[in-house]
């Protein structure tokens, strides 16, 4: 197939989308279960993808993606608050110190480039460090930041630890599938760049990528910082979803279940992200919920045993593990849903042992 | 001054105490398998759950032996079930498998508790009051130094003189080779569970009694901290693991003294950045060399 024909037939299914996305919006409502599973599962997607870009593609075990959504999302938070409004906010710190509001879209960008810039000033130092040593590195500077942003003298920036809302949020589910489309897609293009071969040579044997001439530590550099970025248009995608913010739900068991996602998709693949994120908060907001409310068979004479609150979790985590365990490849491995459409060239495989 | 810091100073280093006695089963298992065992602060959770609801059946006494029993189960059960069908999986497999464990026994427990905090049980003699100079505090922060320091030295006996100490010394050394020498691995790795499990036990008694209130994700942050100490101890040196988590209970509550409260676990994790860059191997850690 030409390039310019698969160029056109992408664009048609992204077109296609978007109506089918029109279409669903009008029949059910945008109250409804399904635009509220897409909305989440579409920022969800697009955090597991930053992520993934880290741990999966360029092997760095980072578990701070928590940590730059809630700069993203205090970013724009902050930013945006009408000027009416902020009194009422800010009512501890006589309404802040912000004296300027900017627009939504402003705000989104903003987010991810103070993301972004943290990632850079983080990523001197901690990018030297090795797997586990990272992670658990990663993870610290994750709990600070939250501890910085919860101080009470920044209060009048953060408002400590109090609600931030009255921000402007999304009532379409357009917008944010917008906004995941092009941030994902332009991950895709990083990743068939010559800096993603650099990023997969680099997970794959850091010895021998640097005998390649790949400068380690400014390509770990720049996937540690592009996630972050896009961790941060994710935060702030969160916040418009949720319609009101604290730092304190920010925590690492966030990273955790993020990292999951990553995992049941497959690590080094952006589509099987894609569809773990919708999976992951379709079965644990909606498909599951059944789970939690007790149920009787028989006309009422028989109590399914277990069902009560809190068992939709159970059952999810122990899904998580048996893939986790069983399935350690995930849905998706290393392909992507692309290349399950494009016969592989012959004599790739041989090529590549 | 010294009035002021003096409770501080004692609860800082009962708390020290308690994480030690965790950090200690991160260290060993971090030791043998070179895994950080996230799921270790929710063992230490769950171990403070069985106290809450076998103490509303049975006498305290009886209920004591009974949580340690239980939590060394469920310590051994999740290597047997998540860990070690990993064995020859890369590192970040076995990794992201303590991770799920984590979430799924926070989620359990959320389950059988209804997501509600508990009231943990009070346990006579140990959670009496007493007054050091002046400042009144409970019997387990004077308690749990001792106990920790004769525990450890206890472990370090074992680990020095017997046979499977021995045996847990090759395995950390070189996993291979200790498995060709003919040591049964699986039975070492038990044994480091097994321990790391009683010791998290015993400090969720101690540290339980002092915090009285038990949810699920309680032990998350204690856990994190242990780990800190493990590797601001140097990973897999127990002393280092004891003297990291004193250092860090103490430097936790001097900062809470100085009324910085919100940064108190932000504390523990810059002590820990600070010493991966400097001193990646910690106080007391082996250096490693690493092969191309």
């Amino acid at each position: 197939m030409k390039k310019s024909t698969k160029n056109l037939i992408n664009i048609g299914l992204l077109i296609l989308m978007f109506v089918v996305l029109y279409f669903l919006e009008q029949h059910f409502g945008r109250r409804s279960m399904l635009i509220t599973v897409l909305k989440k599962g579409a920022i969800y997607a697009l955090i597991a993808v930053s992520m993934n870009l880290l741990n999966g593609f360029t092997g760095l075990f980072s578990l701070g993606q928590a940590g730059f959504m809630l700069v993203g999302a205090y970013t724009y938070a902050v930013l945006t608050i009408p000027m009416a409004k902020r009194m009422a906010v800010y009512q501890y710190y006589e309404g802040g110190i912000i004296n300027f509001t900017v627009p939504a879209i402003v705000g989104i960008l903003a987010a991810g480039l103070l993301a972004a810039l943290l990632a850079a000033l983080i990523g001197l130092p901690v990018l030297r460090l090795k797997s586990d040593y990272l992670a658990i590195a990663t993870l610290g500077f994750a709990e600070i930041i939250r501890a910085i942003i919860q101080w009470d003298t920044l209060g009048p920036i953060t408002n400590g630890s109090n609600l931030l809302k009255t921000y402007p949020t999304f009532k379409s589910v357009i917008p944010v599938f917008a906004a995941a489309t092009i941030c994902i897609a332009v991950i895709v293009f990083l990743i068939n760049s010559t800096y993603g071969r650099a990023f997969k040579a680099i997970r794959d044997d850091e010895i021998a990528a640097e005998a390649m001439g790949i400068n380690l530590f400014h390509h770990k550099q720049m996937a540690f910082v592009i996630s972050s970025f896009f961790a941060g248009i994710g935060g702030a995608l969160l916040a418009m979803y949720q319609g009101s913010l604290q730092a304190n739900a920010f925590k690492s068991s966030m990273t955790y279940e993020i990292l999951l996602i990553v995992v049941i998709g497959g690590m080094g693949s952006i589509s099987g992200s894609v569809m773990a994120s919708f999976l992951f908060i379709a079965c644990s907001e909606w498909w599951l919920r059944f789970l939690d409310t007790e149920m009787y068979l028989f006309g009422g004479t028989f109590k399914v045993p277990l069902m009560r609150s809190g068992f939709r979790m159970v059952v999810f985590s122990v899904v998580i593990m048996i893939v986790v365990l069983f399935f350690r490849k995930g849905i998706m491995g290393e392909r992507e849903l692309w290349d399950l459409f494009t016969p592989r060239r012959k004599n790739k495989e041989g090529v590549k042992q | 001054m010294i009035d002021k810091m003096l409770p501080y100073l004692l609860s800082g280093i009962s708390v020290g105490g308690q994480y030690a006695l965790i950090a200690v089963g991160y260290t060993m298992v971090y030791g043998i398998l070179r895994l950080i065992n996230f799921a270790h602060g929710d063992i230490f959770t769950a171990a403070g759950f069985f106290m809450v609801y076998i103490a509303a059946a049975l006498p305290v006494p009886l209920a004591i032996p009974l949580v340690v029993i239980l939590t060394v189960l469920l310590g051994v059960t999740v290597e047997r079930v998540a860990y070690k069908p990993l064995r020859s999986a890369p590192r970040m497999s076995v990794m992201i498998s303590a991770i799920g464990v984590s979430y799924l026994l926070q989620n359990l427990m959320w389950y059988v508790t209804g997501g509600l905090a508990k009231q943990y049980p009070v346990i006579p003699w140990i959670s009496d009051s007493v007054t050091i100079g002046s400042a009144t505090t409970k019997m387990v922060t004077l308690i749990t130094p001792v106990l920790t320091i004769l525990l450890v030295l206890a472990l370090v006996t074992i680990i020095q003189k017997t046979k499977i100490g021995m045996a847990m010394r090759a395995v950390s050394k070189d996993f291979e080779t200790a498995q060709l020498m003919g040591i049964k691995i699986n039975s070492v790795i038990s044994t480091t569970f097994v321990i790391g499990s009683l010791l998290a036990a015993v400090g969720s008694v101690l540290y339980f009694s002092n915090y009285t209130s038990v949810t699920p994700t309680v032990g998350a942050m204690p856990g994190l901290k242990a780990f800190v100490a493990a590797v601001f101890g140097g990973i897999g040196s127990i002393p280092g693991a004891v003297i990291g988590a004193f250092i860090i209970g103490i430097c936790e509550n001097i900062i809470k003294a100085l009324g910085y409260t919100t940064f108190s676990d932000a504390f523990t994790f810059a002590l820990l950045i600070v010493i991966l860059l400097f001193k990646p191997t910690g106080l007391f850690g082996e250096k490693t060399s690493e092969k191309v």
